[in-house]
């Protein structure tokens, strides 16, 4: 009974966790969707959702229901400058070209924003709007940081799937991962269907940096990238490109993160994350729901 | 001795090179600091020089090169701990250990990764960057010499000019020959296309393997010199960010260039370490604002690198050199 109840509560907390890489996650397969490209910036983005959201809590004291729309509004505009910056003028380059592009914009805002004028690159604590209270069932506590974590992404991801089943706009943006060059000549409008992708995946990275606030309050602006490169796995665990993939694949590296930290070491947390990676490049690259076989 | 003739022209100018830095080692000009970056730089050409094997001449991207650096390094550290080495000739087959288990490990790890294209293959060998370097954090656990996170102590500072210098110039006269033998050829004609070298006769698979191995020996000796250079070794110096270090001078050096990686690592190793002797703090913390503003800048203008499939004829390193 003990020894069950201490399973589940870890199970919770690898949830709490695992929703917010999901929510990171889905950024990225819908990027590499549309654009074939690994956004590294990506788990920047995320983090300058936690410095916006930092911001408006502690230093303009905007109440907690506009805190949301705000910061998702921000890194929203912030993928979009990044999309129109850095990667378009590289439609046509290489590749890689287009990669390394990616982690120059990654390092860049790191860098940029830890110098001493702008964001420190200390540690910072994040002030959560609310007291944090748990709430006792029979085997487990839930905290009202868990609800809320679990209810945002909930909601944020059905009102993502009515986007990208039914709605124009998402039908473009599967036509696009499908085949770029037909729908343009199906008249897709191809650069405002990709800002656009860009502009939602950026908004929910920054919905995933506020919740990461309220879980672990902690910030520095070299937060984004390890959940960066684990959403990222979770994307490639789930099948990139595949919206439910990311939120399952999310999920499941955030349990089996806490579970190792739990039960195993928390210093090999990490290692035994790449190490499912491996497994997955190597086994079925084309991920648990995947379909393109073929491109990997 | 077709060998050295073939390359006349780059022995003379690395001898010249060779006796001016001696002149200058020895007339007191030059601080330890100094001295210890001259020979980094050494380094970090030809640890690079293995990465523009892997991804300039082969096309392999590959974003875990630090890794091999790092298991060199360590591999370097852990014998010499182990067989008490204290002297040159004693260092130097300790040396070529340390590239073979770097080879090695790269071997392995490349047979099942080098199926992966591009961004795929960058996350894996970013993947791998990330699981050696939980590998030596943990390795306290494993013996107590290696430190952990606490980092490795006690190397003893065995590199000095000659070392640094004659195994740069070695390596580079080899790897030199290798692309312009006919594996070299093959590497280059499998980053044009993977599908036409194929159907060519090329055994991709195996030439891939061969040139990855190859890039990761020249790390795993970059990464033993690292170690009796600086005589301390700590995870973090093998972390992402130092595979992104040699990405970038191979990429502002241009790929397929082995003048380019020469040049680029000096201008590398100058702006990072040698702007720190006379600037200021504030104006240092800039650095890794404009690096990457010149990587993105570097990459709309000339995706494939400054010097791309250019070759120095002053240093001799053309085909007919």
């Amino acid at each position: 009974m003990e020894t069950l109840s201490y399973v589940l509560q870890q199970l919770i907390n690898g949830l709490q966790l695992g929703a917010v890489y999901a929510l990171i996650a889905l950024g990225y397969t819908m990027v590499y969707g549309v654009l074939r490209l690994i956004n590294f910036a990506h788990g920047d983005i995320f983090m300058f959702g936690a410095f916006t959201a930092y911001y408006l809590i502690a230093k303009w004291d905007v109440p907690i229901y506009l805190v949301f729309p705000i910061t998702m509004a921000v890194t929203g505009t912030l993928g979009f400058l990044i999309e129109k910056i850095a990667y378009k003028p590289l439609r046509s380059a290489p590749k890689i070209a287009l990669l390394i592009t990616a982690v120059g914009v990654s390092l860049f805002l790191e860098y940029f924003l830890s110098l001493n004028s702008l964001f420190t690159p200390n540690y910072i604590g994040f002030p959560r709007p609310f007291e944090v209270t748990g709430y006792e069932l029979p085997l487990f506590t839930v905290t009202n940081v868990q609800i809320i974590i679990f209810a945002v992404t909930a909601l944020s991801l059905v009102l993502l799937y009515l986007l990208i089943y039914h709605t124009k706009h998402g039908r473009a943006m599967r036509a696009l991962s499908h085949d770029q060059e037909v729908a343009s000549l199906m008249g897709i409008p191809v650069d405002g269907i990709i800002s656009f992708t860009f502009i939602v995946g950026a908004a929910l990275a920054g919905l995933g940096g506020i919740l990461y606030g309220f879980a672990y309050p902690q910030i520095n602006v070299f937060m984004g990238i390890m959940p960066g490169i684990k959403s990222f796995i979770a994307a490639v665990l789930g099948g990139i490109g595949i919206i439910h993939g990311a939120v399952l694949g999310g999920l499941i590296i955030g349990v089996s993160e806490v579970f190792v930290s739990a039960f195993l070491s928390s210093t090999m947390r990490d290692g035994v994350i790449f190490f499912i990676l491996f497994l997955v490049l190597l086994l079925k690259p084309s991920g648990i729901f995947g379909k393109w076989i073929d491109k990997v | 001795m077709s060998f050295f003739s073939s390359a006349k022209r780059f022995l003379i100018c690395s001898a010249i090179a060779y006796l001016l830095l001696k002149g200058l080692f020895l007339s007191g000009l030059l601080t330890q600091y100094i001295q210890q970056i001259i020979l980094f730089s050494f380094i970090a050409i030809l640890t690079s020089l293995g990465l523009n094997v892997i991804y300039g001449y082969t096309g392999q991207f590959s974003l875990g090169h630090a890794a091999f650096y790092g298991i060199g390094a360590y591999t370097a550290a852990y014998l010499g701990a182990l067989f008490k080495v204290d002297s040159i000739l004693t260092f130097l087959p300790v040396l070529c250990l340390a590239g073979a288990m770097a080879g090695c490990v790269g071997y392995v790890v490349g047979v099942p990764i080098l199926r992966l294209r591009d961004d795929f293959l960058a996350i894996a060998t970013l993947g791998f960057g990330i699981f050696v370097k939980v590998l030596f954090d943990n390795s306290d656990r494993v013996s107590e010499v290696l430190g952990g996170s606490r980092g490795f102590i006690g190397i003893p500072k065995i590199v000095n000019l000659e070392v640094a210098f004659f195994a740069m110039v070695f390596l580079i006269l080899v790897t030199r020959n290798l692309i312009f033998s006919r594996y070299g050829l093959f590497w280059q004609c499998i980053k044009d296309d993977e599908l036409a070298s194929t159907a060519f006769g090329i055994n991709t698979a195996r030439m891939k393997l061969m040139a990855f191995t190859y890039g990761c020996v020249l790390a795993g000796v970059g990464g033993a010199l690292y170690a009796y250079l600086y005589s301390f070794l700590h995870p973090s110096n093998f972390d992402f960010l130092r595979s992104i270090d040699f990405l970038i001078i191979v990429i502002v050096g241009g790929m397929g260039s082995i003048t380019g990686t020469i040049y680029a690592g000096l201008l590398w190793v100058a702006l990072i370490e040698g702007l720190r002797i006379g600037l200021p703090a504030q104006v240092l913390e800039f650095r890794w604002v404009l690096i990457p503003l010149f990587l993105i800048i570097v990459m709309m203008w000339k995706p494939y690198g400054l010097l791309a499939r250019k070759e120095s004829k002053f240093l001799g390193l053309g085909g007919n050199g």
